[in-house]
Formats: structure tokens, sequence, C-alpha cells
């Protein structure tokens, strides 16, 4: 008994593609299937760098000297409202759009002037995945692969399952759902092995299962070495999956950084519940640790919190301050409900950057 | 050159799938057999009447000259009248049947009733939506964003549209010949066809006239029929770079093709629109001898005219597809 299990696993060792058949598909990783041998795995090896770009359509200046760097096995997010140059960005990233001025490099190569040595690194799906419904899957695929170097049916099988479409994949496209499209989108992109994987609004039309997935897949692909350029409208998808972020605005980039310290940039709050709110803001506002913040401050927390604790006090604390605060409190008799602290979320931190009226709505 | 090959090979997959040649292939064999009865019904009509095809043709001479003294006919039809009788007494001096009912000399009609209108609205099935569609279904995104340069992924819609008009014109004629050849028998092939007619005023010069048979005459015929749909389709192929809508690329290109048919018929002394593309797509007037829809047209006048349409029309097409923005 011990012999024969022995011998399967040399077998499988040695052939590896015996294994992966015989469990179920996606729980097969052992022979990481996404990167080609050789890639790089968080080197800091920059594979986007944008540099002064900017896009002049009709006398309008949309983009306007947009400069970043994205680095190997990094998730980068690009967030802006509806409108504000992510998608024309987007596209003079992959040479949909020529730039006014500027330029981009993928691998140290210029999109622009050397789309077919540039793209060769990027897989990309900008907006909607969009291919041609009266094939199928399979056939779309292989379209594609044949406009690319070294791409043979197994790879083409390989993406397939790694989004697992596997099951569908010989359908026509015009039967999938969008989640369908969406996954067969990512498999194209990921047929060359991308270096630089570029996803425009990619929760678009997911359910949140969907996104959860998408979540979960794209950092996958991070820590196999591989970038992930991400823009999104929304804060919370990029604060969830973004290692560093520009946030663009107007066709300008406000902001550039870390997602955590740009968080930190802003300053905390704490809010405080007591039992009798006037002898508590009578309190608070003796103490010299304490500042009370005001209406216009306010605005900047989030409203979902605020709610949930109504009637509440916000001030501006030192974290270490706080205990002793909450004993003097107890000392003068003033009952403490509730103290929390409330970090800033990326929406704050856009309104404060933007320097959007929240009062103007 | 390898990856030219699978490029036109992608290409020549989307067109065939989207199954447009089906549809063309469909719409001849539903129409060309119409064709044929209606020709049988004609053959069958003249057969009654006459015993012998020499009475036939003397009488089409006669009914055609006594046209000719009626001052209530424009001096255009005239012009044509002449050509025809003459034609037709050469054929009778000569001792041969011009109309005799067989496979090939049906094809032969065919494509020259075709060439006008019939040819180029099924190239332009093929042609409209080669780049268009690709823009309105939005998969443009992912065809230019792979590492291949645009002008050649245009070369190869260019190389695919040119094997698809080859073949939709070879189809035509194969499918004209073996539907007719039920109804008239497949032979014809060695019968004498006379060119080299020439229209010298009111007067048909018959100097140069030789005879060819049929079979090389359909040759010939086949040459130029692909020269003009080649012209409409390269036409076509630009305005499908121009133009994102499939419909409207679709609707610009017949109105000018049925708008050259029209100029054409109204035979105009407007001179100058003998340089328009469309009035010169008919090249199968210069083979039969007719006089051309506008004087001073002759055929290397029209395949010139045509010749720099299209490369204009390629020239246009290269240069804005390498060159646009793709925004939405």
């Amino acid at each position: 008994m011990g012999m024969t299990t022995k011998n399967e696993t040399d077998a499988g060792l040695a052939t590896g593609s015996q294994v992966e058949t015989a469990q179920p598909p996606h729980a097969a990783k052992a022979p990481d299937p996404l990167m080609a041998p050789g890639q790089p795995r968080h080197s800091g090896e920059t594979v986007l760098s944008v540099e002064h770009l900017s896009k002049t359509i009709r006398g309008r200046r949309i983009i306007d000297d947009i400069s970043f760097d994205v680095r190997a096995g990094e998730v980068y997010g690009f967030l802006g409202p509806n409108g504000s140059g992510k998608t024309t960005t987007i596209r003079m990233l992959v040479d949909l759009i020529k730039p006014t001025s500027g330029r981009v490099l993928v691998c140290g190569e210029d999109v622009s002037k050397h789309p077919e040595r540039a793209l060769r690194h990027v897989g990309s799906i900008v907006e909607n995945p969009e291919m041609y419904g009266y094939l199928t899957g399979w056939e779309n695929l292989d379209l594609f692969a044949r406009m690319q170097d070294g791409i043979g049916e197994e790879r083409i099988a390989e993406v397939a399952r790694i989004v697992r479409m596997d099951e569908r994949i010989h359908d026509k496209i015009k039967t999938y759902s969008l989640g369908m499209r969406q996954r067969l989108g990512i498999a194209q992109a990921l047929l060359g092995s991308p270096k630089l994987l570029i996803l425009d609004e990619p929760t678009n039309g997911l359910d949140p299962k969907g996104i959860k997935e998408l979540r979960a897949f794209i950092r996958e692909l991070a820590g196999q070495g591989m970038s992930v350029f991400v823009s999104s409208h929304l804060l919370s998808e990029i604060q969830l999956l973004c290692d560093r972020v520009a946030i663009i605005d107007g066709g300008r980039i406000i902001a550039t950084g870390n997602v955590h310290e740009l968080i930190a940039q802003a300053e905390a709050y704490t809010l405080w519940l007591f039992e009798d709110a006037e002898a508590g803001l009578a309190l608070l506002s003796q103490d010299a640790r304490v500042a009370i913040t005001t209406d216009r401050d306010l605005a900047s927390i989030d409203e979902a919190v605020l709610s949930a604790l109504p009637g509440a006090i916000a001030t501006r604390i030192r974290q270490e301050d706080v205990a002793g605060v909450v004993a003097s409190c107890a000392e003068a008799g003033v009952g403490v409900l509730a103290v929390q602290r409330v970090v800033p979320t990326l929406e704050t931190l856009f309104l404060a950057l933007t320097g959007g009226d929240p009062y103007a709505s | 050159m390898h990856r030219n090959l699978e490029l036109i090979r992608n290409e020549t997959i989307k067109v065939w799938k989207k199954k447009r040649f089906a549809v063309i292939v469909l719409i001849l064999l539903v129409l060309v057999p119409v064709f044929v009865y209606a020709q049988m019904k004609i053959a069958q009509n003249s057969a009654s009447k006459f015993t012998d095809w020499r009475s036939e043709l003397r009488q089409r001479i006669t009914d055609n000259t006594n046209a000719l003294s009626s001052d209530r006919i424009p001096e255009e039809w005239k012009k044509w009248r002449v050509a025809l009788v003459q034609q037709l007494q050469y054929y009778l001096d000569h001792d041969v049947n011009p109309n005799t009912p067989n496979a090939v000399r049906f094809t032969n009609t065919f494509l020259q009733n075709a060439v006008g209108l019939f040819i180029p609205l099924m190239v332009l099935a093929v042609a409209s939506d080669i780049v268009s569609s690709e823009r309105s279904g939005g998969t443009i995104k992912m065809l230019l964003t792979r590492p291949v340069r645009r002008w050649r992924i245009l070369a190869s819609k260019l190389v695919t549209l040119t094997l698809y008009v080859s073949l939709i014109i070879v189809a035509t004629a194969a499918v004209s010949y073996l539907v007719s050849g039920l109804v008239f028998g497949y032979g014809g092939w060695r019968e004498p066809v006379f060119v080299g007619f020439r229209l010298q005023g009111s007067n048909m010069d018959t100097s140069s006239v030789h005879a060819v048979p049929q079979g090389v005459f359909m040759l010939m015929q086949l040459g130029l029929v692909w020269f003009s749909a080649m012209t409409v389709a390269v036409i076509a192929f630009m305005v499908s770079v121009l133009v994102r809508s499939t419909a409207a690329s679709l609707v610009t290109m017949m109105a000018a093709v049925i708008s050259g048919s029209i100029l054409a018929n109204m035979a105009s002394s407007w001179h100058s629109a003998k340089y328009l593309f469309n009035v010169n797509l008919d090249l199968s007037v210069y083979l039969q001898g007719s006089p051309p829809p506008i004087e001073g047209m002759t055929l290397g006048f029209s395949l010139i005219v045509l010749a720099v349409w299209a490369l204009a029309a390629i020239g246009v097409s290269f240069a804005v597809f390498t060159r646009q923005d793709i925004l939405a």
C-alpha cells in the first residue's frame, strides 16, 4: 500500500500534468500556470512608466501632464470620478489613443513608437470586454493567440482553466453572462503571460460574489509577480485591492502614493457618546488634550459611522490620551457610552484632495 | 510573413463565421433560377415565332432600323441601336448565331448585367462592415491592443477582402453556369463571339473585329468584373474605416453605386461625370462594343479612373486607420 502511494507521488512529480487532471481544475496550483518562468517577483523593477502624458482633443486639454510609475508585482489603483480622464489615460497606455505629448513606457519600450514590442508585455481590458459574439470563447481566444508569438493550444486551455471558463469555452460568446464575458476577457488578457495587466473598472456589472472572487484573483496574480493596474471610481474598491494609487480629477493627478499612507495623511477623529451630552461637551471643552471639531470637519467623516452614533461629539485627540480622558470623565461622574476612533475613508481623503465642497450638494 | 498569414487567417475566419459568404451564395441560389426561368421563356417564345435564327435576326435588324427613323427617340439611344444593328448584321454576314441558348452564353449575359449593380451590392455585404463592425462591436480595442502594428491589421483585412471579392465573382459565375446548364445544357465553351467592334461617329468600325471562343470571352469578362468589383470593395473599405456604423457605411456605398447606374442611364451631356467611379463600373460595355455611357470613355480610360479611385481609397484608409484615436 505504502509502495503504491510513493509510486503515484513520484509519477506525479515527474509529469505534473497527470496530477492536475486528477484534481478539480481550479484546485491545481502546483506548477504556477500564470507566469512564464523567470519573471520578476516584487523586484521593484518599473514595469509601466507614464511620463508627462497630455492629450488635447479639439482644443480641450483632457489629460494634463500625468506621470506615475507602476512597479513589478504591485496592484496599482487609478482612482477618479467618472469623466475625470481615467479611460482616456488607459487608452493611451495601450496605444488606442496617441498622446499629444509625453510618453508611456512599458518595460522600457515606448508604446506609441513601438507598440509591437511594448504591448507584448501588456494584457488589457478597456471598458467592457467586447469579443466576437458569433464565435465561441475558444475561437475568440484562438484568434487573439494567433496575433502573438508562442501561444499554443495548451496556453489557451490553461487560461480558460485559470478563469474557470473551461466548461463553457466552446459555447458562443453571445450566450455568456456579463460575468462570464468579464472572465473570458481576463483570459484573453492573460494569454501572452503579460507583465502588466490593465483592467478598466473590472468590477462593473459583477455581483458581490464575483467582485470578491475577482479581488482574490487579482491579489493572486500580483503575488506571482504580475503588475496589475486597476481603474475605478469606487474608493472602497481601490482601498481593498491596491498597494499604491494615483488619484485623478479633471485630467490631472492630484495625488499618488501608498494607499495606507495617503489615508494616514488625513486626520483621524474620535467620536464620543455620553449619557448626558451637554455635560460631556462641557467636560471635553475644558480638557486641553481634546480639540472639539467644527461642523465643517465633521462633514468629512463617513456618514454611515455618524448615523450609528447619533448625538456623538467628534474630537481630535492623540490615541494615547484617550484612556486618561475617559478616566477623568468617570471621575466627574459623566457616563461614557461609547468612544470610537474613526479612520477616514479614501472618500473623505478624496474630498479633501479635490477640494470638493460637501455642502454644495 | 508567418504572422501576416495568421492575421489574414483570422480575418477570413471572422467573415466566414459571420456567414456573409453563405448568405451571398444563398441569394445567388434563389435569384439565378429566376433569371434562368425568364431566359427560358424568352427562348421558347422566339422558338415558336421563328423557325430559323437567321430570320429572327433579320427581324430584329429591321425592327431596330425602323426605330432609328423615328424622331422621338433620343440621340443617345439611336447611337446604341446603330451599334446593335451593325453588330447583328455582322453576325448574320458571318453566319454565326449570337443567341444560341447554352449555359456559357447565359453566364456571360448574366455577368454583363450583374457587373453594374448586382455584384457591387454583394461585394458590399462583405466590404462595408469589415472594419466598421470592429468599431461598432467594440472588438477593435482587443484587436489594436495586441502587439501588432495597425497597418498590418488593416492590410490583412484588405487581403481578406480581395479573397472574398474573388470568391464572390467565381461563385456568381459558377452558380449561374451550373443552374442554367440544367435547362440550356452545359456546352457552348467553343462557340465564337465577335469582339473588337469600334464605334466611329455613327458608323461601326469592324476592321479589328475577330472571333474568340465564348470560354475565353468569359475569362475576359470575369477579369473586368473583378476589377470593377475590387474598386467598389476598396472604396467601401475606406468608408468602413471612416464611418463607425456599419449601417451608415453600407447605405453610403449603396447610394453611390445606385446613383452611378442612374447617371450612366441618363447618358448625360455632363461630360465631367465620367471621372466619377460609379459611372465607370460597367466595364463589360467595352467588350460588347456598345457605346459607353458618356462620350469619350474607353476601356483604358475607365480602368485608369477606377484604379485612381481605388488607390486613393487605399491611401486614405491606411492614413486614417493608422493614426486615428479610438475614443469610444
